[in-house]
């Protein structure tokens, strides 16, 4: 890792934090529909096909964070589209560091964020009332696919900024990933979900990485889902992460 | 010693087919200060874009600090200082920040970074500034920041584009200082400009370009001798006795159409010096003068031979297109 992607990545999250109008709605507004879902739909984990759960509040972390986790990647899709409106990401681009350093200083502060995000909710989580059934291990767990699910989500909005090159369009952009975050398991389980939505979890990787937080969570550490929402989170990381490069080598040639 | 700048039929085509840049030449010596003036949409910032390897140009060659820009980016990145139009700065970051962000970016080492920083900011005269965030700053003081942080890695070659578009006359005349500065510690600089008066004042040669092409190339002297000599522009006080002052002057120069409100326009190589003897004559000949204006080529006449139109936003920066060099007036 070279000093100036340290350098690129410490400039990120110090302007995240300078910017409370991006960093707040992260938090607050999946902190929100967590208090809204866990007083209105408890009764729901009564539900024939529901998991066995302390609360509904310990089944809906997971949704709460990969909420925040989508955010945070709206958050680092907008900033880069701030620097590239602003010529700033010119200067970047000119100076004499690798190109990935661009993308890589940005997608570390994002991972950072994810961390931070991860930290939120279970303390959150924990003050009323969950329980991590993982212990201390499934505390890691959560946070190592959080913070790779962070990364990855981040590459997302890397990538709209660098295609569509300005923020308005990046923010526009991104709700569609919420409407895939409810074709996923995220807030229901995936056996509870009616045609065609259950096909479409199936092959949702949020619906992996939801599963891969929550399993921690209310059941402890169990390979399958825990490998499987640490396999979709990388795979987000390595094809976004992947394109994001690809694309600021293109926009060289575009200009 | 190769150019410092070299280009060869450089071109840049977007989609379309549009051509931004036609197949431009153009060479740098080392230690120059080389004006790439024209109008907006001329193909400038393309050109700039492509020698600082932010484009990649669709035709010919281009080679900056003896590598060419398409085979050896990195190399030209690390020899050149860049800061593109309107200052593009971190509005969130302080000065200090962002001077710290640049040199660890260029790879100066960690415990130079301060030294450096300290030495460019009070170069740029922004010493109480630094630890403000940029976005308090002035149009002035961002440009000034920004030529700081072009300058962190003492680069080759520096290319300022259209470095003060925008500024209020005392802030364009202190980037004018340090311009010059630059010059006389032998910085290679490659200023992209639409004032004509900028141009003239900070190059020493001048390439104008039009529609993507370089239509004159030369020392802003070399390129007004090329468009014709200076010239007297005299009005009398009685419009009447114009004929009689026509045969008093005949043996100064040739007489020109003289524009409106003008009573005669005589050609003087001399410049400055013909205005004595031609008030003198004038004098002695019971002519009385109200007006008399040496006029000087200007690069805008150099614009208007080759384009046939002047230079967009000329008369901005306090144009020398068809201002007069030296003015008499009510002489005799």
């Amino acid at each position: 890792m070279t000093r100036a992607t340290l350098a690129l990545a410490q400039r990120a999250l110090r302007l995240n934090l300078r910017r409370p109008q991006f960093l707040a709605p992260m938090l607050v507004f999946p902190s929100l529909l967590l208090a809204i879902n866990t007083g209105g739909l408890e009764r729901t984990t009564q539900l024939p096909g529901f998991p066995e759960v302390n609360g509904f509040l310990d089944f809906q972390l997971a949704a709460a964070m990969v909420q925040a986790l989508l955010l945070g990647g709206v958050t680092s899709g907008i900033a880069t589209a701030l620097e590239i409106e602003g010529g700033f990401f010119d200067r970047l681009v000119a100076s004499p560091i690798p190109r990935g350093a661009i993308v890589v200083g940005r997608l570390l502060a994002a991972g950072v964020l994810g961390a931070l995000v991860v930290t939120w909710f279970l303390t959150v989580g924990l003050v009323f009332g969950a329980t991590i059934e993982g212990g201390v291990g499934g505390v890691l767990v959560v946070y190592a696919i959080g913070v790779l699910a962070g990364v990855g989500f981040g590459a997302i909005g890397v990538l709209l900024a660098l295609r569509a090159r300005n923020a308005s369009t990046v923010q526009g952009i991104f709700p569609i990933v919420f409407v895939i975050l409810f074709l996923s398991s995220a807030f229901f389980p995936a056996d509870l979900l009616h045609a065609p939505a259950d096909w479409v979890a199936a092959y949702n990787p949020l619906s992996y990485i939801a599963d891969g937080i929550r399993a921690p969570i209310i059941d402890g550490i169990s390979a399958t889902p825990v490998l499987r929402g640490v396999a979709a989170a990388a795979g987000v990381v390595v094809v976004f992460g992947g394109l994001s490069i690809v694309a600021l080598r293109g926009r060289l040639g575009a200009g | 010693m190769g150019a410092a700048i070299e280009t060869v039929g450089l071109e840049r085509a977007f989609k379309g087919g549009v051509k931004a840049v036609d197949g431009i030449d153009v060479a740098v010596a080392p230690g120059e200060v080389y004006g790439f003036l024209g109008p907006n949409g001329a193909g400038k910032t393309t050109t700039v874009r492509m020698l600082v390897t932010l484009l990649r140009p669709t035709g010919g060659h281009a080679r900056v600090a003896g590598f060419d820009v398409a085979e050896h980016p990195s190399e030209v990145r690390r020899r050149i200082g860049v800061a593109l139009q309107e200052a593009a700065l971190d509005l969130l970051m302080t000065g200090r920040e962002l001077i710290g962000l640049q040199a660890t970016l260029h790879g100066i080492p960690r415990a130079d970074v301060a030294a450096r920083g300290e030495e460019l900011i009070r170069r740029v005269g922004l010493e109480q500034a630094q630890d403000r965030r940029v976005g308090t700053y002035s149009g002035g003081m961002r440009r000034r920041l920004d030529l700081a942080m072009a300058l962190i890695h003492e680069p080759q070659v520096l290319f300022l584009d259209e470095p003060t578009t925008g500024l209020d006359p005392v802030s364009r005349l202190t980037l004018w200082d340090e311009v010059r500065r630059l010059r006389d510690e032998g910085t290679t600089v490659f200023l992209t400009t639409q004032y004509l008066e900028e141009a003239d004042q900070l190059a020493d040669r001048v390439g104008i370009i039009s529609g993507g092409r370089i239509v004159a190339d030369g020392t802003p002297a070399q390129l007004k001798a090329g468009v014709g000599s200076p010239h007297l522009d005299i009005t009398l006080s009685d419009a009447g006795a114009a004929g009689r002052a026509r045969e008093v002057l005949g043996r100064f120069g040739a007489h020109l159409p003289p524009p409106a409100g003008v009573h005669l326009s005589l050609e003087a190589p001399a410049g400055a010096a013909a205005i004595a003897p031609v008030v003198r004559a004038l004098d002695e000949a019971g002519l009385a003068v109200a007006g008399l204006d040496l006029v000087e080529p200007t690069l805008d006449d150099v614009f208007v031979q080759h384009t046939g139109r002047h230079l967009e936003g000329a008369g901005q920066a306090g144009e020398d297109a068809g201002a007069p060099a030296a003015a008499v007036g009510g002489a005799a």
